[in-house]
């Protein structure tokens, strides 16, 4: 088994989330970064047991800047054996989609593996398109994967229920809670994770479709206002002129 | 702008030389692997710990040493264990990093870290080979679980006068053990017990390897304890145990100094490890003090609950501070012991008894630390506080016993001053020209200076006048008191907090001006600044407390009014808002909602 599996970096879920440049971009300045949890957590350890079932490689594959590398060591600390690193900023899905594409398509990958979302744009966009590229098909939100010779079955959560399907190897899927259990690094991984292959590949030219105009934090939540029980008027009051609903 | 590194500083150097910022290593310099290492321990903690403290707490059979052997599968007992036993071969800093970072765990914290300090490293540094390699390798794994067995019913803080007795059977092969040794952790479920005894009528103690399965060892029920509830504790009965003779630990009558570096080495551990207890807790409490509303609004937005964070938040990072930069100094001296030829173990050792004092003084303030986090988070929670239901409750019953084990703080108070005394006294610290200077100082008309050029300046030289606050109060209480003062132990113990206060009030100068140095005044940099100034500032208060109880009690006279006017000059601050200062300090973590550092 040729495995690779995408793996992003998304920042901490109890960072402080700021925006810069008159709203446009994502504020990095003091963020813990960390893998994005269905890259690490479902996706590079299912291919992690394939591997150590049926023999072969789990090459990880992150576009990037090098500020990625810190995510990409803890991946091989995990245990992908090496990891490639697309030097370019992941402007947007299909640009991302193109760079591992490209990358992919002359390397024999039996199965190319992602999250089915990155925690923090949620696109799920990346994984369908580089299948649409590759002319590979597609299973997209799989919480288990078995492979068997050349096929995989996979089992996906539907609404009510579950499907299961089996496709075609090469594939390309993206995997969601369930499919494995989360791998603390051990100290040898950790250790070894310096030694291993982090490839730095130059970015093909890729479209880039669209523009971010801005971004917004959701409103905050404004105080509560205890009002008496026994003053209905002031709370009329209060909806009246600052609530103004009546 | 990083310098090269001068001499390092001694052992309790602090108090007569300055330190360069640059010399100190602070925790915001550790590496990816470190980080990473760090991680794992936090990610252990949170899958297997946090979400099962009940069923440690309520002893579930089997389970606690389960949880040893899994983090032991991840490699982390062995971190600093030479790669030929199994180990990582990690630093001493990272071995601190892991005591830290598994310091959040509860009862599991105390099992694993008396596992893998004092169960584990008297083996690994005074072993013999054979010894080495028949148990290191299992106890870095979590396989065999080790024990430490000193302590005796009528043996406690006199750690030498212990009872137990071995004597050489007729023909020389083995030891017969008798005895009863009392509070030892993991005592229930330990494979190995490091075990202290005299050997026929010899005066001081020898330590011995025995293997818990050995006839004739039987263990009381698990004692009932206030908490660490699922921590192991029993008191282990020895009715003629067979030891065989290479079982021997070091040399005969060599007990007492093993069970001493051994509680050196336990002390800083047990620094690092209340840290990370005292961010766990101090993140619930931030948390909680955000969600819950009184009077219409988040008792967060009230200053007595945000002084309460402020003060939890400074003392901890001040105590961090000094853990890891004595963790550095320890760390060179193990290095330069090696370079001049010492094994590593040997080299280990030195180092760290070589910064002894520093190791008693942050055992105390840790673990003081500990406890009045603990205590105002309980207040912060209130009636909620006070439920069993709740976190904080569990930490407040958990964190009282780190005061108590590995030498209590009143024993530690003591070793501070008397490690110090005893340095002077051979010459290898010059107290006695530093405290002339400052007695010579009294005499003199106050020299005012020039006035400092930036804040840090003016900072170290509040430091620089508690430390002559001490030296003028010490060296005086040494010669008016001569061999009498180890009987005042009140002053010795005023004295001991009076070192430990400003030990930490530069360690964490230190820390913020290296860290401005390098990165310049950002954010992070202006607030570890405020915490730097609060702490000095409560520091002089305490300083000027104790010391003006010191010196009543032993001078008097205009001799009393001298030092008295000196102690108050040397205590001198600018005026400082306090209030504002602990203020922003609350904002921020109540803004992040957890301790951010
Ligand atoms: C939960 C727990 C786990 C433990 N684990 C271990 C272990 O694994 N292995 C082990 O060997 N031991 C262990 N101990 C024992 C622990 O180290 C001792 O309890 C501690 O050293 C104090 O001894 P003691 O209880 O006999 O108190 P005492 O020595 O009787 O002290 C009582 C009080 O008197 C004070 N005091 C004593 N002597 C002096 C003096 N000269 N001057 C002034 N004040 C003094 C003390 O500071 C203390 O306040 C553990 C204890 C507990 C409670």
């Amino acid at each position: 088994m040729k495995i690779l599996v995408a793996i992003s970096k998304v920042p901490d879920s109890t960072s402080k989330i700021s925006f810069k440049d008159n709203n446009t971009q994502f504020d990095e300045a003091g963020i813990q970064f960390i893998v994005n949890p269905y890259d690490e957590w479902y996706a590079l350890v299912r291919a992690l047991e394939l591997k150590e079932n049926l023999g072969g490689a789990v090459t990880t594959i992150t576009v990037g800047e090098a500020n990625a590398d810190p995510v990409i060591r803890k991946a091989l600390a995990i245990g992908a054996d090496d990891a490639v690193r697309i030097d370019a900023e992941p402007v947007d899905a299909l640009f991302t989609a193109n760079q591992i594409a490209s990358f992919a398509r002359d390397k024999g990958y039996d199965l190319i593996m992602f999250g089915k979302e990155t925690i923090n744009y949620n696109g799920s966009q990346v994984g369908a398109m580089a299948a649409g590229l590759l002319d590979l098909p597609y299973v997209s939100n799989a919480s288990s994967l078995e492979v068997s010779g050349s096929s995989a079955r996979l089992e996906r959560d539907i609404q009510g229920g579950s499907q299961v399907i089996d496709v075609d190897l090469p594939a390309v899927i993206s995997a969601s809670k369930g499919m494995a259990e989360q791998r603390i690094p051990n100290m040898k991984g950790i250790m070894s994770a310096r030694k291993k292959k982090l490839e730095v590949v130059a970015p093909i030219e890729a479209p880039r479709h669209t523009e971010v105009l801005s971004y917004s934090l959701p409103e905050a939540k404004s105080e509560v206002k205890l009002i008496d029980p026994d003053n209905p008027t002031e709370l009329i009051e209060l909806l009246h002129k600052e609530a103004k609903v009546i | 702008m990083i310098k090269e590194k001068k001499e390092a500083l001694k052992g309790g150097e602090f108090l007569i030389r300055e330190t360069d910022p640059n010399d100190i290593f602070t925790p915001e310099e550790f590496d990816e692997e470190q980080q990473m290492i760090a991680e794992t321990c936090e990610t252990f903690l949170q899958q297997e710990v946090l979400t099962r403290l009940d069923e440690i707490d309520s002893m579930q059979k089997g389970l606690m040493p389960s949880l040893i052997e899994k983090v032991g599968e991840l490699g982390v007992l062995g971190v600093s264990i030479p790669e030929e036993y199994g180990g990582f071969n990690k630093n001493f800093v990272t071995s601190m990093l892991t005591a830290e970072r598994l310091g959040a765990g509860y009862s599991f914290s105390v099992a694993v870290s008396a596992h893998a300090g004092i169960g584990t490293l008297p083996i690994l540094y005074y072993g013999t080979e054979e010894q080495k390699s028949k148990y290191i390798p299992k106890l870095a794994s979590g396989e065999y679980k080790g024990a430490y067995c000193l302590t005796e019913p009528g043996s406690g803080s006199d750690a030498n006068s212990g009872k137990t007795k071995a004597t050489l059977n007729a023909d020389g092969s083995k030891y017969i053990l008798n005895g009863q040794k009392m509070w030892i952790t993991n005592g229930g479920f330990a494979d190995v017990f490091t075990v202290f005894a005299k050997i026929d009528e010899d005066e001081n103690l020898s330590a011995f390897i025995v293997d818990a399965s050995s006839e004739g060892i039987t263990l009381n029920p698990e004692e009932k304890k206030m908490g660490i509830k699922g921590s192991s504790t029993c008191q282990i009965f020895f009715n003629n145990v067979e030891v065989p003779v290479e079982n021997l630990l070091g040399q005969r009558n060599e007990g007492f100094k093993i069970a001493l570096n051994i509680l050196n080495i336990g002390r800083i551990k047990l620094a690092g490890a209340v840290i990370g207890g005292a961010k766990g807790t101090l993140t619930e409490a931030i948390r909680y003090a955000n969600e819950r509303n009184q009077f219409g609004r988040p008792i967060s937005k009230y200053g007595a609950i945000r002084q309460k964070i402020a003060k939890m938040s400074y003392k901890t990072f001040a105590c961090e501070s000094a853990v890891y930069r004595a963790s550095q100094n320890i760390e060179d001296r193990i290095a330069s012991f090696e370079v001049e030829g010492m094994s590593k173990s040997e080299a280990v050792l030195k180092g760290i008894e070589a910064y002894a004092i520093e190791c008693a003084m942050l055992k105390v303030h840790g673990s003081e630390v500990l406890d009045y986090v603990a205590d105002e988070s309980v207040q912060i929670f209130g009636g909620m506080g006070y439920s069993a239901e709740s976190s904080v409750e569990r930490a407040y019953r958990d964190s009282r016993i780190n005061r108590i084990f590995e030498g209590t703080n009143e024993i530690n108070r003591m070793l501070t001053v008397d490690m110090m005394l005893k340095k002077a006294m051979k010459g290898t610290l010059d107290l006695m020209g530093p405290a002339q200077a400052v007695a010579g100082e009294l005499m003199a008309i106050p020299d005012f200076g020039s006035a400092p050029e930036s804040e840090f300046e003016k900072l170290h030289g509040y430091i620089k006048n508690f430390k002559k606050a001490i030296l003028m109060i010490a060296g005086s209480a040494v010669q008016k008191l001569m061999m009498e003062l180890a009987k005042e132990q009140e002053i010795l113990m005023a004295v001991a907090d009076m070192l430990i206060e400003t030990y930490v009030a530069e360690s964490v100068l230190l820390r913020v001006e290296k860290r401005t140095s390098l990165e310049g005044e950002t954010e992070d940099n202006k607030l570890k600044l405020e915490m730097a100034r609060a702490y000095i500032f409560d520091a002089g208060s305490t300083i000027n407390q104790l010391g003006n109880e010191a010196l009543i009690s032993f001078a008097e006279g205009d001799e009393l009014r001298m030092m008295t006017m000196g102690l108050k000059r040397f205590t001198k601050m600018d005026a400082l808002n306090i209030k504002l200062v602990r203020r922003n300090i609350a904002q921020r973590m109540i803004d992040e909602n957890k301790y951010v550092f």
